[in-house]
């Protein structure tokens, strides 16, 4: 699988990245390189070896459903770039305002 | 279907808020209603370095539902970051299940016992976990158009019950989502409350129309915004109509467009186009570096299953054959819940005659809740005395008539029976005392006696009414015999 420009450029989208066209050439290279080096690994017979989904041999780590103290508000807000006496502040988004 | 010249192809996607205390992967509350931001932490609205540790009731919750729907669980489940950008998103990704939901390939079955639509079992394609997102909310006031955005929400455990597109009309859609909501609180999983978002759901629908080469479908459309039942056979049946007119007018098919997001708007009974989020199949799912896979054991599993209890549709079986009650009694008890269910039996177990209690509680019981706006736990009159109640009137101590306002009169006065009985002035007539009664009826009444005498026994029937005006204590069934023999004597 090779980069093609285009991938860069959507993937940049997604990523709310706005690139000048010499950024968008450069990195199709630069990205191609590292999923070329990552590549060398499917030269491996991996057909004995267990799937991996995690990197530690660890499951099942959990906490109770206790109740721990919350940031105050004014703890919480502190970095907001723009607020009020209650909310974060953002540029106004209508129509999409359901469940994901 | 139902004279329409297509079939409405429904599937849904259900977000559950689970019942814990704490959110899926922080301690914060989710106490619904608290002031904004006062619910948040560093995991929640994502500040760098804060870690996530899985709620584990979160889990035992979305297991049991699973398990309730008839899901296969594979031995191990694991968390993806679900990636894309919105104010209410803090993380910039949303911790959810891609390729190894903790479930999947479940059921749940829905019926009709008035028959409007067949019996269907609606396949579960799959339910898995995942944390809400923060809430928004527009303003517009002196002239500013922000939008503020409370993170209470953010980090709260859903889970996402996906359904296959089995459902084919809005009726049946209402009835998977009423049964669904009773499988949940059965087992107790979720308040499932549609007003304070711990229930929410989306549709997909499209239409299929029959056509000489085959089997033809519009574009699938997903609709949101529905927050009610009702809002969502609504919804549903005016979209169906809505795309059955676009497919007339332009004759697109799936796969002409790209899939469209519609929004309910409950004001103007319509559905309208959402704006397209930008490039959004690519949410570029990738496994969260910070959370460590769920493994399930067999024997954990089973341990679950074992502890689910009777589930609606068992019970429904069950009361059906241990009561024989029909169908769509049963049906109106389990409906109301198990509370309902556990007086039901109780009371059917103390009077030895389940359908009267069966109608007794459907009836006069049921009527009270609702225009009391209680439980049944708040009811005043406990399983023994109803029962008591009841053997009376089987064994003809009481008719119904007075029946029903002794138990109004427990009801209004909080009185045991005796009290109550006594309050009203019952006593048994004695049957010298009904006689004398008859013989006044018939008497004053021989335009009734004509007409009785010509074969006209219903005639009879307006005797009663003058009974009980005479005597509150005449037993209907008592004046029509007595009356019926004496007639026959003239």
């Amino acid at each position: 699988m090779s980069l093609t420009r285009a991938d860069v450029e959507k993937v940049s989208l997604l990523a709310r990245l706005a690139l000048t066209p010499d950024e968008l050439d450069a990195l199709t290279v630069q990205l191609g390189e590292i999923i070329r080096y990552v590549q060398q690994l499917g030269e491996l017979d991996t057909r004995d070896v267990q799937p991996l989904s995690h990197a530690m041999d660890l499951t099942n780590v959990f906490a109770d459903d206790t109740l721990l103290p919350s940031l105050d508000r004014e703890q919480a807000l502190a970095n907001a770039p723009k607020r009020d006496a209650e909310c974060y502040r953002v540029p106004a988004m209508l129509g999409d305002e359901s469940s994901r | 279907m139902n004279g329409t010249p297509y079939t409405t192809v429904i599937g849904l996607e259900v977000h559950v808020q689970l019942k814990t205390r704490t959110k899926l992967f922080c301690r914060c509350s989710t106490a619904f209603g608290a002031a904004p931001n006062t619910q948040t932490c560093p995991v929640c609205i994502g500040l760098p370095g804060s870690l996530p540790v899985m709620n584990r009731q979160a889990y035992v919750l979305a297991l049991k539902t699973a398990l309730a729907l008839h899901c296969d669980i594979p031995a191990c489940t694991k968390w993806d970051r679900k990636n894309y950008f919105y104010p209410d998103l803090p993380k910039g990704y949303q911790i959810s299940q891609f390729d190894l939901p903790m479930s999947r390939d479940g059921y749940l079955d829905i019926g009709d016992p008035q028959g409007r639509f067949p019996d269907r079992r609606v396949r579960i394609l799959r339910a898995h976990l995942e944390e809400d997102a923060g809430k928004s909310m527009h303003d517009e006031v002196a002239g500013r158009a922000d939008s503020r955005i409370d993170l209470n929400r953010a980090g709260t455990p859903l889970l996402e019950i996906v359904t296959h597109p089995d459902l084919r009309s809005p009726e049946e859609t209402k009835a998977y989502l009423t049964e669904l909501k009773l499988l949940l609180s059965y087992i107790d999983v979720s308040d499932c409350n549609m007003q304070e978002g711990s229930l929410r759901v989306d549709a997909n629908v499209n239409l299929h129309l029959p056509s000489p080469s085959g089997t033809i479908a519009t574009p699938i459309v997903e609709i949101k915004n529905m927050n009610s039942f009702r809002a969502v056979e609504r919804a549903l049946a005016f979209e169906a109509a809505r795309q059955y007119q676009v497919w007339q007018e332009t004759g697109r098919k799936l796969g002409d467009v790209p899939k469209q997001t519609r929004g309910w708007d409950d004001q103007a009974q319509v559905t309208r186009a959402q704006r397209h989020k930008e490039e959004s199949s690519d949410y570029r799912y990738f496994p969260d570096p910070d959370l460590v896979p769920v493994r399930v054991t067999p024997a954990e599993i089973d341990a679950a299953r074992a502890a689910l209890g009777e589930l609606p549709a068992a019970l429904r079986d069950r009361l059906v054959t241990t009561y024989a009650l029909d169908r769509y009694d049963a049906d109106v008890l389990v409906n109301q819940g198990r509370p309902l269910v556990d007086y039901f039996e109780q009371v059917a177990a103390q009077c030895q005659d389940p359908k009267r209690a069966s109608n007794w509680i459907q009836q006069d019981v049921l009527r009270t809740l609702n225009e009391r706006g209680i439980g049944i736990a708040e009811f005043a009159v406990a399983p023994p005395v109803l029962a008591e109640l009841l053997r009376m009137v089987g064994s003809g101590t009481l008719d119904t008539m007075r029946g029903r306002q002794v138990l109004q009169q427990m009801v209004d006065t909080g009185s045991d029976l005796a009290t109550a009985i006594a309050a009203l002035g019952i006593t048994e007539m004695s049957d010298e005392a009904l006689v004398t009664l008859c013989r006044e009826l018939l008497a004053a009444n021989p335009k009734i006696v004509a007409d009785v005498k010509n074969g006209k026994q219903q005639a009879l029937g307006a005797l009663i009414g003058q009974a009980r005006k005479r005597n509150p204590n005449a037993d209907p069934t008592r004046v029509r015999k007595v009356c019926a023999e004496l007639i026959e004597e003239m």
